[in-house]
């Protein structure tokens, strides 16, 4: 029980120091809010200009925050326990008495509240600015996509972040790959899973990926103003995408917190 | 009676609380390069007592502090810390300890040093009240108050260095490892933490402390005992004085000479010469020579050898510090 309580504060302390670092920093949160609108104003602009339907700018709003949630998974968090090694954070948490999993978690929830602000302004600015609509019928199914969709992304941040504790550089050039396909295949600006259009080797491959049904359940949900009952599909996909990913990292996390103390590599410096 | 023959075997055992037995490690470079960077170490550390690792460097010092810090595993031999084996139950010897490496400044710039400072006893579970309480106790040890409310990346490295030990202590660990603490610090601030070092262990705190250095003056100030290292090898043991004993049979001498075309080799050739030392000293432009002989005897040849290659200026017998003991031991000095 005591150690519970001790892992508990621990990521709860974790995430703060996430939160109170971000918003310390209003200039750069409200910058991170327009970027954003620079791609989503593009393609909503093109995707009118050819006519689409209405909705499709609603997909667009939709993906171009998931964009920013994949960005922060990959950048704040998998790349986030190879920073911690280079200030010599990486140290002090594995000499205290507390479950590593603890810190990934702790940093997972700061940065879902960071990113959960910088969506809202992102959504907010993309409504305004295009005048786009939102259709929300079910607005628990919404609710339950969203921490689901988070919920399977961050654990799989968690995941990578652990398998970064021993790789350096090539952790960077792995996120650097990860970017662009990843938009693609999860269909940020259109469907690939279920679409005709798309080889079916690619709907397989997109539908690995626990961020296309997070997307496929906020469209219908957001947009297509269909209820809890239209994602059943979705929901028990991103809960066990969530439940696999989780116990993933524990025990990836474990693998290389042992092989980084067989070989050497827990820490940067030596001398 | 049985029962107090229980508490002073209870009490012996409980003296140990860091134990090492034939611990070695080695690091694999490549696949036909291996470095052997701790070789067959045993000794022990007795709770009160502020123990010190002396080796220049690469001498595996550090090694041996992640291994009991439960960082590293070892290759061979076990180690415990409070009773417990650090390979088997490291969970239970982070509880505790702590570590402070010097020259590094862990925590997160963007927030304050107060900030920093909850988070770190954050990860030891620490209650607010206690967590506040330690919070400004350490920050009037280590003249941090002025800084608790800025961001620690305003300050400078001495205070951000300070910031790391009082992170080491937010836990009040019953064994702390420091690896050489006043690394690159200005004098005040070493002194300070020299102090800090000697006050933990003071009368029956049970506390005890591990500390690396590769300073000769500040081992023989702080530590009860010393293990001198070389390559990866304990060469010696024991408190300052018995160490500088090991050398009291033998004379010590310091040379000032020029610098001396074809550098100091010839030095080990001469009869006598039980091992040198050599530091150049910029604003003279001279060389200081330390010299160990097994007897006095030997100075004659040693002063006859180093006046054919240069100008002496001045000879002095000195009284033995612990880098004779390690010119004995191993035939030069640390660098
Ligand atoms: N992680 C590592 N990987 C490879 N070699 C290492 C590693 N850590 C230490 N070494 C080597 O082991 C030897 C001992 O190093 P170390 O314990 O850091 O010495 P010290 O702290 O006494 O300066 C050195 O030769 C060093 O280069
Ligand atoms: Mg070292």
């Amino acid at each position: 029980m005591h150690e519970f309580q001790v892992n508990v504060r621990a990521a709860i302390a974790r995430a703060r120091v996430r939160i109170k670092g971000t918003i310390q920093d209003p200039a750069w949160m409200i910058a991170e809010m327009i970027i954003p609108m620079f791609s989503i104003g593009g393609f909503i602009l093109l995707y009118r200009a050819l006519g689409a339907p209405a909705s499709y700018s609603g997909f667009v709003i939709v993906g171009g925050t998931m964009i920013a949630f994949w960005t922060n998974v990959l950048w704040g968090m998998a790349a986030q326990f190879y920073w911690e090694k280079e200030v010599g954070n990486l140290e002090i948490y594995f000499v205290a008495p507390i479950s590593r999993m603890a810190i990934l978690l702790g940093m997972a929830l700061g940065s879902i509240v960071t990113m959960v602000l910088r969506v809202f302004g992102i959504v907010l600015f993309g409504i305004l600015l295009f005048n786009v609509s939102l259709n929300i019928v079910d607005p628990i199914a919404v609710a339950i996509i969203f921490t689901l969709t988070l919920a399977s992304l961050y654990s799989l941040g968690m995941v990578f972040s652990s398998l970064y504790l021993l790789w350096g550089r090539e952790a960077w050039k792995l996120n650097e790959l990860l970017v662009e396909p990843i938009y693609f295949l999860s269909g940020f600006f259109f469907q690939i899973r279920g679409n005709v259009v798309v080889p079916l080797v690619l709907q397989f491959a997109s539908s690995l990926i626990p961020m296309t049904f997070g997307l496929d359940g906020l469209r219908k949900v957001l947009i297509l103003g269909q209820g809890l009952q239209s994602v059943l599909l979705e929901v028990s996909v991103l809960i066990a995408f969530s439940i696999a990913l989780f116990v993933a990292a524990h025990y990836v996390l474990g693998y290389m917190e042992n092989l980084a103390k067989k070989e050497g590599r827990l820490t940067l410096r030596w001398q | 009676m049985s029962n107090s023959v229980e508490q002073q075997k209870r009490k012996v055992f409980d003296l140990k609380t860091i134990e090492v037995e034939n611990v070695s490690r080695i690091f694999r470079i490549s696949s036909e390069k291996e470095i052997l960077a701790l070789d067959d170490v045993s000794l022990h550390v007795k709770e009160g007592e502020v123990f010190g690792l002396l080796g220049p460097n690469g001498a595996g010092k550090t090694t041996l502090i992640k291994i009991l810090a439960t960082l590293l595993l070892p290759s061979k031999g076990r180690a415990f810390v409070a009773g417990h084996d650090v390979v088997k139950e490291p969970a239970k010897v982070r509880r505790v300890i702590n570590l402070v490496s010097g020259g590094e400044t862990p925590g997160y710039g963007s927030i304050t040093t107060r900030e920093n400072l909850w988070f770190f006893s954050q990860l030891y579970g620490l209650p607010k009240g206690e967590s506040m309480k330690r919070i400004a106790k350490l920050s009037e040890d280590l003249a941090l108050q002025e800084y608790l409310n800025t961001r620690t990346h305003k300050l400078s490295t001495g205070y951000r260095q300070r910031l790391n030990l009082a992170r080491g202590l937010i836990n009040d660990p019953k064994v702390l490892f420091l690896d050489e603490p006043t690394l690159g610090l200005d004098v005040i601030t070493a002194k300070r933490i020299r102090e800090i070092v000697r006050n933990r262990v003071k009368n029956g705190s049970g506390n005890s402390i591990l500390i690396t250095t590769h300073y000769m003056v500040e081992a023989d100030q702080i530590c009860d005992r010393i293990a001198i290292i070389d390559r990866g090898r304990m060469i010696a043991l024991g408190t300052p004085a018995e160490l500088k004993k090991m050398v009291s049979k033998q004379t010590i001498v310091s040379i000032e000479t020029q610098p001396i075309d074809g550098g100091m080799d010839f030095m080990s050739s001469i009869a006598g010469v039980n091992g040198y030392s050599q530091t150049d000293e910029p604003s003279t432009g001279r060389i200081k020579l330390k010299v160990v002989l097994n007897e006095e005897g030997a100075l004659q040849n040693v002063i006859h050898a180093v006046s054919a290659r240069g100008r002496i200026f001045e000879i002095a017998k000195s009284e033995p510090t612990l880098e004779d003991v390690y010119i004995a031991l191993v035939g030069k000095g640390f660098e």
